[in-house]
Parts: structure tokens; C-alpha cells; sequence
């Protein structure tokens, strides 16, 4: 399982960021080309993230790049970013399979024959992208997440951006679906107030209760909420090894039913269980005992 | 010789009585009597008041070979050291020592005052800006001597560093020599590092420009101490005395360094009731306070006191109640000038109170925890505030050896990497703080912990924490920028450091140019 509970961004023409990156903790960083560079820096931020690339231990972290999007200079960024071996590109305001393929064609030129291959985050953005979101994720098995980016998306609503966001409502649970249908990672929208840690607290709350298994980041202060968020809790992982344990007394009195509490445990609960131990053996949280 | 850290002091400096080598942070005891300055008695008709510097030279009379003390409490804003020595260069007088308890760019005038055989000592804590450029250049003929805030303390109250007239500049002051630092157009709250002086020199000398109504209330500076009182136009610009906000740092790196450090605090177990602690006002230190204040806060802990330079932001903790008090030794900002002036559980405390070795106990020995910083440290734990990446001046200990010496534990905050310089080296260039009062290390890619205190670690790797061998942190910091070529200093010594307990810790030799 590819952790990806916080993916931060990390602006691509700040060399003291670059270098840093990866102190901060967060499952991915996102080495960025996009938004956070003026067009008259592309050239130089290219240049500085595919040093970096090559360079910079970011340690744990995933290393995903933001390419620009397929209409300005996508094109110049993979075949100058694929061959310093990103974990993954992330695709800006994707709205079709096609562009998917058509990434997916340029990575695979761009990249050298023992390479791993480069995954695909596609950030879904528009209302085109939101409808075809499900096609996107299916496009190609390099993809391994969609990503939801609320700020241009509302602005292609013509809808008002609130800290509640019922104006995304419909478009998270879109993506998630997608991504769920898909058997791909659904990851939410930034929090921009980045001196707002209760919004962002009750954000990350909502984004992981519809079932986003992580969220993307603007500010490494925000790291730690997110993770608590999405890290199971200790109830958790008391009730996945209390369902667990039921499973497995009643295999070996050789009962295929067993229950919890007087609940069924069922195959679905099972897999929930299984999920929840495995994240929490991968966090570390497990303690000694089990 | 080589002291007990291993750094090579010669036998005999000149310029620089007798020198005792560093033995230990607890080893040297004191063997002397207090100094005592001459006992006086005025007539009930005489007055203090002066008209002007001039005059009061006259008076005492200030003669070629003396030695001059100021304290640092306005900072960049000071006036008076630079009044004073004007006052001293008019009067064709040669020879003087200046004991200024930390050096600013204001006080650049030093420089000619030493070319024109004015000033030709300089004693001092801290030192930054042209002054400390020049000092590097070799601008003296005898060495600097550096000294801890406790230290100054200490050299003065055991006569080690005799001040022969002491010009206090004084926020406020009455016509009768009470002074204190909390009212007047220079407000800068504490008089705390002038403590020393006003009780140990010959003569003081109070220079202000706001002469209350007698008696002065509160009196921080009583009027038996003080000979003369000089009213000028202007003391200081109050805009480098205080700053009207201090602000907690932005910078992710930062906050990275500052949220470990209380992780590491709060492993420690030492965030319980009656906690004391002490953070610097800048960078990280205070990013720091506002995560333990945080953890403070969860699990309703109620500390003692907060000690050392004291911020808004330990006002905001003292008035919230997560501490009980706060010891003030200097204040930076208008809310903790208003605090001192106001709340009683804010006490004003003198340089030797806060830290001087040598005497029945000292604050920095209450302290449970103090965050401090470093431009260097080396796998030995010592550390260099002293010099920058290229061997020249830019600080002094000021309290850091004191509060190290002092805590339970004592942290250092830092980055590992300083722009494109690794923090950890084999050998620090200048040692102001050894590393035996040196507990942990702490920087955005792991902590360090100092061998000596196995206990600790142990707490640490039970609480999770990313502990790292130093040598291991300092391979980390190589790999990614390369080891720094070592600084080529000159033969000549510029600046003697001295320990706070008056043994030579290490000397700083000239750079080039």
C-alpha cells in the first residue's frame, strides 16, 4: 500500500525548500513547476528540481513533480524531469482519458529502459475533468491517484470558495468514487489558510469521513494535523484486532460466522480490519503488545 | 597549554593578567574577597544634579587609564556610551577601558576612539557590527576580553574587573540618583546587567533624559549607589532599544527545529507543575516556547518561572498563568517593559542574580530546561557563538554558557545546514560553551544526544524520537553540502574568551584583511 496521506507542495524555484523538503515528515513531496513558478522562472525551476531529483535524499517521502499543464509546457517537463526518476508526475487540469495516454506516451519516451516506471497522479481541476473523472483514473495503469483542486474548479463553477465547501461537495464525493471504482487513491484538495489549523483539522475530519485517503498540502505546519487525521486511532486499531481475533476463533472452532459484540463480522468488516492493521503496522502505532 | 577541552591556550597573553587555563565547568573555586569600592557620605545640602558630561568628568575626576562600564539595555538604540566617549576624546583623555556589557553597530564610534589612543581596552559579553569586524582585524593591541553575562558579573563583584566609573544610562532617574528603566522616553524595562556595576564601582554616574519626581518609584537602581545624575538631551532612539512586537518565526525549517525541541522537552518529563524554563527571543527558541506552552496548556501544567531576556510572549504565559513568574534580567519589547512596571510576579533581577558562578546561588541554577543556539558545535558538544563561518566576530556567549551551565538540560537549537554550511564540525573554531553543559542537539534532520547523558537518550528513543549519533547527523550535513574548509586564521590574538568562571575557555585570533 503507497502511503499518501500528505502530499506537499514544495515551490520548484526555492533551492532552500528543495533541499529541505524532505524533513518535514509528509508521506509525498510534490516538487512543483506549476503554479508556484512565474513563467519567466520555468526554465530555471526545471532545471533546479531535476538537480534535486538526482541530488536531494528526501528520505521516506514519495517524490512526485508537478508538471505544467499539456497546453503550455508539459511536454519540455517530462522529458526533462522522467529521466531523474520521479516516484510520480503529477498531472495538472486533466479533463480526458486522452490526456492521460498522452502523458503516459511521453513518460514512457522520456524514460531510461532500467528505470521503475513513473506513476500518474492525475489532479482533476475543471468540470470536464470532475465528469470524467472515472475514464481518467481507468485510462492507463500507470495511474495510481486522482487528486481534487477545488480552487480552479470553483472558479470553473462560477461558485464562491468557502472554508466549509459545500460547493465541492459534489466533486469530492465524485472523486472519490472515481478513484474507488478505479482501485486508485482519492486525495483531497488543499487547505489554503495555512494559519487556520481548527479549519484544517475539521477539513481533513470531513475529507477522510467521505473516504479520501489523503490530502495535499501547501504548508509543512499543516503535516501533522493531516496525519493525525488520517492516522487510525487508537479505537481503531482496538476494534480491527478485537475483529481480527473473532475471525480467527471462529476459523479454528470451524465456524465460517463470527461475530462482535453481537455485530456479524463479515468479509467488508474483515478487509476494513485488515487495512487498518496493516496502516497502523506501516505508522508504527502498533506498540508492543498485540 | 592545553585547557580541559583540549583548545591551546598560551602561558602568557599580553595585556591580560595572569591566566588560568578552563579546568572544568564546576571545577575552578573562588579564593578571593568581594571587591569593595570606597565607602562615601555626602552633606544633607549637596546635590547630584549636573549640568553635563564635561562637568561631571571634572568632577570625579575621569583621568587617562581608567576603566569605563555601560550596560547594553538599549541596544542598537544607545546613546550614551557614544556621549560619553565623545565627552572623554574632548577632554584629550587616553588609555580608558570600556566594560560595555554587549557592543552594537551603534557603538561603531569605538573604532576611532581606539585609532586616537582614547579607548585602548574593551571588555564585553557580546559584540556585533563594525566593532567586532574591526576587533577581528586586529584593531586593538591588547586582546578583547569576552566574557559570559554571569561572568561580568562575577569579575566585577570579585574585583577581577574593576570599573572606576560607571555611567548608567537610566530611562528614568530622579534628581537624588534612583533610577529605573521603566518610564521615560527610552523605557527599555530591566536594568538588570547594570546591577553589578552600580554596586561594585568606584563612582556612577546616572545620564538620563527624564528626571521624575523624588523618590523614583519603582527604583531599580537605588540612589545610595549613585554619585552623579546627568540630564541630556536625548539618551537613546527608543526605535533600536525596544521592538513593539516579537514575532514567532515562519519559517517551516524553523518551526520543524522548534516543534522536535518540545517533543524533546516534553520527553524529558519535565513539563509538570512547577516547570522553569528559558528561551531566547528569537528564531526558533521562541517557536519552541509557543509548543510548549501548547503542551503547557493540554495538560494543564502550571510552571514556576520563566527566566533570562523576556519577551511579550512570556508575558502572555505569565498573565495566562502557565508561569507563576518571570525573572527578568533584560526585557526586548514594549509588553514586557509594561509587565515589569505593573505585575508583581515580574521580577527585576541584576546580571550576578541572574548568573554569576560565584556567589550563594545564581537563577540559572533553578532552571529545569533553556533553549539555546549555536553558529557551530562540534562532536564534542562545545560550542562557538562566538565567530561566523568566516572567523569573524559576531556575538558572545551573553548568558548561553551560564544558562548551560545552570539547566537540568540544556538544548540547542539549530539548523544543520546554515545556508550551504554543515552546523557540526570536528572541531569548533572559537569554544565559548563546553560541551559538557551541553545535553542535546536538535535540528531538522534528528537530535543528538550528548554521550554523557545516557539517561536521556533512553527517554528519547522510548518517546519516538529521531536520535541520532552526532557523528552520524554530522555525515548527513556532509553529504549533502560537503565539509567546510577550515577557517585560516592569523598568529595574533584579538579576543580572549573567557569562562564564566574566569578561566580561558579559548582565545579568537585576528583574520586577514
Amino acid at each position: 500500500m503507497d502511503l499518501r496521506r500528505s502530499m506537499l507542495f514544495i515551490p520548484g524555484n526555492n533551492p532552500g525548500m528543495l533541499q529541505n523538503g524532505g524533513v518535514f515528515g509528509a508521506d509525498s513531496v510534490i516538487l512543483d513547476l506549476e503554479d508556484a513558478v512565474a513563467p519567466m522562472e520555468k526554465d530555471a525551476a526545471r532545471f533546479l528540481v531535476a538537480q534535486a531529483l538526482r541530488t536531494v535524499d528526501y528520505g521516506a517521502s514519495e517524490t512526485v513533480v508537478r508538471i505544467n499543464p499539456l497546453d503550455t509546457f508539459a511536454a519540455v517537463d517530462i522529458k526533462a524531469i522522467v529521466p531523474c526518476c520521479p516516484d510520480a508526475i503529477l498531472v495538472p487540469k486533466v479533463e480526458s482519458a486522452a490526456d492521460i495516454h498522452q502523458v503516459a506516451a511521453m513518460i514512457a519516451a522520456a524514460e531510461k529502459t532500467d528505470q521503475t516506471p513513473v506513476k500518474i497522479i492525475a489532479l482533476l481541476e475543471t468540470p470536464c475533468g470532475i465528469v470524467e473523472a472515472y475514464h481518467i483514473a481507468k485510462a492507463d495503469p500507470r495511474v495510481v491517484a486522482l487528486a481534487l483542486g477545488a480552487e480552479d474548479y470553483t472558479a470553473g463553477l462560477g461558485a464562491m470558495r468557502t472554508k466549509e465547501g459545500t460547493e465541492i461537495f459534489t466533486a469530492r464525493t465524485i472523486v472519490i468514487n472515481a478513484a474507488a471504482a478505479a482501485n486508485v487513491q482519492s486525495i483531497d484538495t488543499p487547505y489554503t489558510d495555512a494559519n487556520d489549523e481548527e479549519g484544517l483539522l475539521a477539513d481533513t475530519q470531513l475529507a477522510k469521513r467521505l473516504g479520501f485517503k489523503g490530502k495535499l498540502s501547501i504548508n509543512p505546519r499543516q503535516i501533522d494535523v493531516i496525519h493525525t487525521v488520517f492516522n487510525p486511532s487508537l479505537n481503531d486499531i482496538d476494534w480491527a484486532q478485537q475483529v481480527i481475533h473473532a475471525i480467527r476463533k471462529a476459523e479454528a472452532e470451524g465456524s465460517g460466522v463470527a461475530s462482535l459484540n453481537g455485530k456479524m463480522v463479515d468479509l467488508p468488516i474483515v478487509n476494513r480490519a485488515e487495512r487498518i492493521l496493516h496502516l497502523a503496522e506501516l505508522l508504527g502505532l502498533m506498540g508492543g503488545e498485540k | 597549554m592545553k585547557n580541559a577541552i583540549g583548545r591551546e591556550i598560551p602561558e602568557t597573553i599580553s595585556g591580560i593578567a595572569a591566566i588560568k587555563p578552563f579546568a572544568g565547568a564546576f571545577t575552578t573555586v573562588p579564593e578571593m574577597t568581594r571587591q569593595a569600592p570606597k565607602v562615601k557620605t555626602i552633606k544633607p545640602t549637596d546635590r547630584k544634579l549636573v549640568d553635563s558630561l564635561v562637568e561631571v568628568f571634572k568632577k570625579i575626576p575621569v583621568t587617562d587609564g581608567m576603566t569605563l562600564s555601560f550596560h547594553h539595555h538599549f541596544r542598537n538604540g544607545d546613546g550614551v556610551v557614544n556621549m560619553v566617549l565623545a565627552t572623554a576624546a574632548q577632554l584629550g583623555l587616553k588609555n580608558l577601558t570600556v566594560a560595555l556589557s554587549s557592543v552594537f553597530p551603534v557603538h561603531a564610534p569605538i573604532i576611532e576612539h581606539v585609532k586616537n589612543g582614547v579607548v585602548t581596552g574593551l571588555d564585553t559579553n557580546y559584540m556585533s557590527g563594525p566593532v567586532a569586524q574591526a576587533v577581528s582585524k586586529g584593531l586593538f593591541d591588547k586582546p578583547v576580553v569576552l566574557r559570559t553575562h554571569g561572568g561580568r558579573g562575577r569579575a566585577i563583584e570579585c574585583g577581577q574587573l574593576k570599573i572606576d566609573v560607571a555611567f548608567i544610562a537610566a530611562p528614568a532617574a530622579d534628581e537624588y540618583g534612583n533610577l529605573n528603566g521603566v518610564e521615560g522616553p527610552a523605557a527599555c524595562g530591566s536594568l538588570g546587567y547594570a546591577f553589578p556595576d552600580a554596586q561594585y564601582a568606584d563612582y556612577v554616574v546616572a545620564v538620563t533624559d527624564y528626571i521624575g519626581e523624588y523618590p523614583l518609584s519603582p527604583i531599580s537602581i537605588p540612589q545610595t549607589r549613585v554619585d552623579y545624575v546627568v540630564k541630556v538631551e536625548c539618551v537613546g532612539d527608543p526605535k533600536g532599544i525596544v521592538s513593539g512586537t516579537t514575532r514567532i518565526t515562519k519559517d517551516p525549517v524553523g518551526l520543524k527545529i522548534a516543534e522536535t525541541a518540545a517533543k524533546v522537552i516534553q520527553a524529558t518529563g519535565l513539563i509538570k507543575n512547577g516547570f522553569a524554563f528559558q528561551t531566547g527571543a528569537g528564531g526558533a527558541s521562541l517557536a519552541t516556547a509557543a509548543f510548549v506552552r501548547k503542551m503547557m496548556e493540554k495538560d494543564k501544567v502550571v510552571g514556576s518561572f520563566a527566566l533570562g531576556g523576556i519577551t511579550g510572549y512570556m508575558v502572555d504565559m505569565l498573565e495566562s498563568g502557565l508561569f507563576k513568574k518571570l525573572m527578568d534580567v533584560q526585557g526586548f519589547d514594549l509588553e514586557a517593559i509594561r509587565s515589569l512596571s505593573t505585575n508583581p510576579n515580574h521580577l527585576e533581577i541584576g546580571a550576578d542574580f541572574y548568573a554569576s558562578p560565584f556567589n550563594a546561588g545564581c537563577a540559572v541554577n533553578q532552571l529545569d530546561v533553556v533553549i539555546l543556539g549555536a553558529t557551530e558545535m562540534d562532536t564534542d558538544f562545545n560550542v562557538n557563538v562566538v565567530t561566523g563561518s568566516d572567523g569573524v566576530i559576531m556575538g558572545g556567549s551573553g548568558g548561553h554558557a551560564d544558562a548551560a551551565a545552570g539547566a537540568k538540560v540544556t538544548i540547542i537549537v539549530a539548523n544543520l545546514l546554515r545556508g550551504r554550511l554543515p552546523i557540526i564540525v570536528d572541531k569548533v573554531l572559537t569554544a565559548t560553551t563546553p560541551g559538557e553543559t551541553i545535553d542535546v542537539l536538535v535540528t531538522e534532520r534528528g537530535v543528538a544526544v550528548n554521550p554523557l547523558r545516557a539517561d536521556l537518550k533512553e527517554k528519547f528513543l522510548a518517546a519516538g524520537l529521531p536520535v541520532k549519533d552526532i557523528q552520524e547527523l554530522k555525515q548527513l550535513a556532509e553529504k549533502i553540502a560537503g565539509a567546510p574548509k577550515a577557517v585560516k586564521t592569523g598568529e595574533k590574538i584579538v579576543a580572549v574568551v573567557e569562562y564564566r568562571d574566569g578561566t580561558i575557555i579559548d582565545v579568537v585570533r585576528q583574520v586577514e584583511g
